[in-house]
């Protein structure tokens, strides 16, 4: 009894070690970003004594940071509204309305699942050059726009509302616009809200997509204000380029622990089915 | 629906077209039948991104795995205190963007400066270039690769222990089983989807890597980390040959569908054998 109660504090303390160890980096690269260079080489590292809070200014001062984050916010946010509004649509059309080829459509829209986005890089990139839409917002964010996971996942949800609640509204006089909008669409909100966190974190972290859109410094996202970072483009002082990547990583973090619950719920829902 | 049409069936279309000809982006393309995939076949890189990223799966797919596996059972147990606490600090580092992390990977194995050889010093042990050396560099990425998706992988395995029902332990303790048979018997059997949907993924995500490899290595030292998805990037955005690159994503795709593939069938069998 004694020797299984001590196997348990051992496994439990080694398993929430090794949680607390997967922050490490975290803290260490907000360690650097406040340390001054000549501190940041010192081996064995110090204790961080005085904090260079001003690095912080200074980093978002050497690259357009500024921008930098207009362009993810901005993008992300369109993708998410803009896929959530498109997905949601087609979704409803699959789960609750019966037309001719609809189970053939949706088949090969599953297939479409299966293809990688590396598989369709390269025409992707020469239709959004033919488009002219290389370097430029609509270029970033069209191609988010309609997934065939966010459209399989929502019909998914969709699929076990009750057609008599439909009905009912159809005998009120309701629209099918205003039935999916305001029948449909707020009785999976749990769902919406999983698909819409994880499409917003898709396209805040993309790298491969932006990365063959964008050419010029100001469309840069922030995935890629890290790569021309590490590209030493802007300035060769780690401090700053720890601050740098901290600018990236820490709203993320933030809004996770905020809204931790919809991330590990919507993993272990989500994540199975796709 | 129309858009997903647009961009993911007519380009994946279109790139299998591509792939039958010489194209530079500029120039119009260039018919050359199957040439592509002949030269494919004999060019020494294909064969050498592919073994390294065969290394990288097998570095991060098992090792992933087992130790997801080790937390969540950990996890999952009654007595685990703070569980959701536990869930929540191992996926953290999965929300965070790659290229973000990858570089603040690179500042830790820094060979001079990072904390990871100020570790070893401080440890009296030789310090490790963790990135130049060709031996290390492949496992580094890996390693980085398993921190950040572990969180997930824990997750995926949680919930496949949550839906074994409570009866079937229930039936093994009366029947006297301890914890090993149990788990080698009962619990590992029952997570047979899981594990397959895990490696699944698994293997098409470790055919994906480019992040880490782009901001940390640049497929360096001495092709060490160069890997399949990051010589079809430079083929077509670097060596601007869209037509040789188009034929080197068909051929990716194919091997990816084919181990998806495999493994379906051999998880099949195992599936069955147990119901």
């Amino acid at each position: 009894m004694v020797l299984r109660r001590t196997i348990r504090l051992a496994v439990w303390a080694l398993v929430m070690l090794g949680g607390l160890a997967m922050l490490v980096p975290f803290l260490w690269m907000v360690l650097t970003s406040l340390r001054t260079d000549q501190e940041a080489f010192a081996i064995p590292p110090k204790l961080l004594t005085s904090p260079q809070w001003h690095n912080w200014a200074d980093a978002w001062h050497v690259a357009p940071f500024g921008r930098f984050f207009f362009n993810s916010a901005f993008v992300s946010t369109c993708v998410t509204m803009g896929s959530l509004l498109f997905n949601s649509m087609a979704a409803y059309g699959f789960a609750k309305h019966r037309f001719k080829g609809r189970d053939a459509v949706f088949a090969g829209l599953l297939v479409t699942l299966m293809i990688p986005f590396q598989v369709t890089m390269i025409p992707s990139f020469l239709l959004l050059k033919s488009l002219a839409w290389l370097d430029s917002y609509p270029g970033l964010i069209v191609p988010g726009l309609a997934t065939a996971f966010g459209v399989f996942f929502l019909r998914q949800a969709m699929i076990g509302i009750p057609d008599d609640y439909l009905d009912a509204a159809r005998l009120d006089g309701a629209g099918e616009f205003a039935i999916y909008w305001s029948v449909a669409l707020p009785l999976v909100k749990p769902s919406v809200a999983t698909l819409a966190v994880f499409t917003f974190l898709g396209s805040w972290n993309d790298f491969l997509g932006p990365l063959i859109v964008v050419k010029s410094d100001e469309m840069r996202t922030l995935p890629l204000a890290i790569s021309a970072l590490s590209a030493g483009h802007y300035v060769a002082s780690w401090p700053l380029l720890m601050a740098g990547a901290s600018f990236v990583i820490i709203p993320v973090l933030i809004v996770y622990l905020l809204a931790q619950r919809y991330f590990v719920e919507g993993i272990a829902l989500g994540g199975l089915k796709g | 629906m129309l858009l997903v049409g647009i961009f993911v069936a007519i380009p994946a279309v279109w790139g299998i077209g591509l792939s039958f000809f010489q194209f530079d982006a500029i120039a119009p393309p260039k018919f050359l039948g199957t040439s592509n995939y002949q030269r494919l076949l004999q060019d020494p890189m294909v064969a050498l991104t592919l073994k390294n990223t065969a290394i990288y799966v097998a570095l991060t797919l098992p090792l992933g795995l087992g130790l997801a596996l080790a937390i969540a059972l950990a996890i999952h147990a009654k007595w685990f205190l703070g569980s959701g606490t536990a869930r929540a600090l191992y996926f953290l580092p999965n929300v965070t963007s790659l290229a973000a992390v990858a570089f603040v990977w690179q500042w830790l194995l820094n060979p001079d400066y990072g904390l990871a050889n100020a570790a070893l010093k401080a440890a009296h042990l030789p310090i490790l270039g963790w990135l130049s050396d060709p031996k290390l560099a492949m496992p580094s990425i890996a390693g980085i690769s398993i921190w950040q998706g572990l969180g997930f992988t824990v997750l995926i395995y949680l919930s496949g222990l949550r839906s074994i029902s409570e009866e079937v332990y229930e039936a093994a303790r009366i029947d006297g089983a301890s914890a090993w048979p149990t788990f080698r018997h009962i619990t590992w059997p029952l997570l047979t989807p899981t594990t397959m949907f895990l490696t699944i993924m698994g293997v098409i995500g470790g055919f994906q890597v480019f992040q880490s490899v782009f901001i940390m290595t640049g497929g360096g030292p001495l092709d060490a980390t160069r890997v399949f998805l990051f010589y079809l990037w430079q083929t077509a955005f670097q060596g601007l040959e869209l037509g040789y690159a188009s034929a080197l994503a068909v051929i990716l795709f194919i091997i990816v569908m084919a181990l998806t593939l495999a493994q379906w069938v051999f998880y099949g069998r195992r599936l069955q054998q147990w119901s």
